[in-house]
């Protein structure tokens, strides 16, 4: 190990604290050097470049007021589901049943009104399902140390067919007067830009980053994922900190499938299929680890953003929507491509001893 | 039946005649101790003496089949490493005591982080608090680093050691178990670890130090207790024995 400091020098980050002499002093270089080790920085880059590119391509249609309203009335559906995959992934584990509960969610509430139940009472018995089927989830994982991949994969078999099954094959028919559907998705704002369903999307998923940024909890949850024995060896309860991630997993799902059924105003038992690997798919662009401990919240917010603009970006440029999925295979692996290199650049940057 | 002998009245951890079974395997045959505070002990044997068997019972990890454990004189159950932590029994395991993915201070407040409120026993972080507090620890053990921010991924072994130890003493923690803390280091770092063993010694920290390496042992302590087939077959202080000696009784 290089020289020594003396033990009164200040250790401070960004300040740009006296460095040691042997290294480069500049607080820039710091700065840099954090920069390049944010997960979420190669999907940023990428969204800049992208965004660009759409607007000069669709002769400035992109950014105009009626296609953003479009783009941003589809977002909050896919990008909740990516909130919740992501942390679940922070802890170190996977959910793919989430584009089943997606559907199950608003079904099993319409369902209910149409037995008479009022809409609230059928929304939080909706929610209630969603919270047991992640609870279901979390502790058959854990009891039986099966991988995560399998039980849910289990589970998105069970609540799509849970889905169909309680629908009776038909479609429920939702009755307007009964649901506040304005509280939801109704447009708000200076020219009806956004819907409610935005800032919903958008309260919900700073309430999540900050969980996982600034409380305890947060830091159980990159513990208990980043490295498990040592999560457990300072008396982390890490079972409940994952079975209270595959709920706030399953939970926000099932909040997105309603949005988009009250957006649609039909319960239809064929939504969110494949909405599983969309999600992955945004959590993985916006650089949370597949090996769990690693990523952010924004991120994942992020990664769903980039599918959103690439599939709308695609519509406006004339380009055969059949590349759709291609252009997401193909952003997904120069995402996570890109972003090992740029974090082995970011460590291999000496700023102190 | 020797088991009910009250211990020292020095002693900050006594066992009394520990039995543990695994599946069949007889892995601790009746084992007491005696462990006065602030005393460094070696702890040392083969693979498969009991070392981790009596070490994982300390740190909460397993519980006796039979025996008692004293801390401070009383009879306690250790049922969780969250339990032993309460006690003043802190672990450091050769790998996992830090999760590399986080910030140094972030990792020095794993499970204990202090909060400005909480609700339920989820609360909000005091980020202030733990960057300071973990900038102090850390130059409480004479260890160098850049910023609490660093990820602990971006340490060396022996500066990883340091930061566990830095973390156990923040904690007022009165026993410090190594396990194996010198294992896959380089001269250097061993040296720097076996200097953080030797400031628990001066600020009066108990530790139970485990190791392979009979140097790193005779290095730093002041007893060495030698384990062979879940029996204790050496206790002797330091002085009055020989690396030479614990080979031939192993």
């Amino acid at each position: 190990m290089a020289a020594r400091r003396v033990p009164a020098a200040p250790v401070n980050s960004a300040a740009g604290a006296p460095a040691t002499p042997s290294a480069p002093r500049s607080p820039g270089r710091r700065l840099l050097k954090l920069a390049l080790q944010k997960p979420e920085l190669m999907a940023v880059l990428l969204l800049v470049i992208l965004v660009a590119a759409f607007q000069i391509r669709s002769d400035g249609v992109f950014l105009s007021a009626a296609n953003l309203r479009g783009m941003l009335g589809l977002l909050p559906e896919v990008a909740l589901v990516a909130v919740g995959v992501t942390l679940l992934m922070i802890c170190g584990e996977f959910d793919l049943s989430v584009g089943s509960v997606f559907a199950l969610m608003p079904m099993t509430m319409a369902v209910l009104m149409v037995g008479g139940w009022p809409f609230w009472f059928a929304m939080g018995a909706g929610l209630l399902v969603c919270l047991l089927i992640g609870f279901i989830n979390g502790w058959v994982t854990i009891a039986f140390n099966i991988p995560s991949f399998i039980t849910t994969l289990g589970m998105l078999f069970m609540a799509r067919s849970l889905t169909v099954v309680i629908s009776g094959g038909f479609p429920p028919r939702l009755d307007p007067s009964a649901i506040p559907a304005w509280l939801f998705v109704g447009y708000v704002g200076p020219g009806s830009l956004v819907r409610a369903s935005l800032l919903w999307f958008l309260g919900i998923a700073v309430l999540v980053a900050l969980l996982l940024g600034r409380t305890n909890f947060g830091n159980w949850v990159r513990a208990t994922g980043g490295f498990l024995p040592a999560a457990q060896a300072m008396g982390i309860p890490t079972a409940r900190v994952k079975i209270a991630c595959f709920m706030l997993c399953s939970l926000l799902a099932g909040f997105a499938g309603m949005l988009q059924v009250l957006r649609l105003g039909s319960p239809l038992p064929s939504i969110g299929v494949g909405m599983e690997l969309q999600a992955v798919a945004a959590a993985v662009i916006g650089g949370t680890s597949l090996f769990g401990g690693v990523g952010s919240i924004l991120g994942g917010v992020i990664g769903a953003l980039l599918i959103r603009v690439i599939d709308n970006g695609m519509v406006l440029s004339r380009v055969d929507s059949n590349w759709f999925q291609f252009a997401v295979g193909g952003l997904l692996i120069l995402a996570v491509v890109g972003n090992a290199w740029l974090r082995r650049r970011g460590r291999a940057m000496k700023v102190e001893t | 039946m020797d088991g009910t002998l009250p211990p020292p009245a020095d002693a900050i951890i006594a066992v009394r005649n520990l039995h543990k079974w695994y599946s069949g395997v007889h892995a601790l045959k009746g084992v007491s101790l005696d462990i006065p505070r602030g005393q460094a002990l070696g702890l040392v044997g083969d693979n498969g003496a009991g070392k981790s068997t009596l070490i994982s019972i300390l740190s909460g990890l397993h519980q006796p089949d039979e025996g008692e454990v004293l801390v401070e004189g009383r009879p306690v159950s250790i049922r969780s490493p969250r339990a032993a932590m309460e006690l003043g029994i802190e672990t450091i395991y050769q790998y996992n005591s830090m999760v590399p993915t986080m910030s140094i201070a972030r990792n020095l407040f794993i499970g204990r982080e202090p909060l400005k409120w909480s609700f339920g026993g989820i609360g909000w972080l005091d980020e202030r608090r733990m960057r300071a507090e973990s900038v102090r620890a850390i130059a409480d053990v004479d260890l160098h680093l850049r910023s609490p921010d660093a990820l602990v991924g971006e340490l060396s072994g022996g500066q990883r050691q340091g930061v566990a130890i830095a973390r156990a003493m923040h904690f007022k923690s009165k026993v410090m178990i190594l396990d194996e803390p010198t294992n896959h280091l380089s001269v250097k770092e061993t040296e720097k670890v076996i200097g953080f063993v030797r400031g628990l010694r001066d600020q009066g920290i108990t530790a139970i130090f485990i190791s392979h390496n009979m140097h790193h042992v005779f290095a730093c302590c002041d007893r060495i207790v030698a384990m062979a087939l879940g029996q204790v077959v050496l206790d002797r202080p330091v002085s009055r024995t020989s690396i030479e000696e614990v080979h031939a009784v192993l």
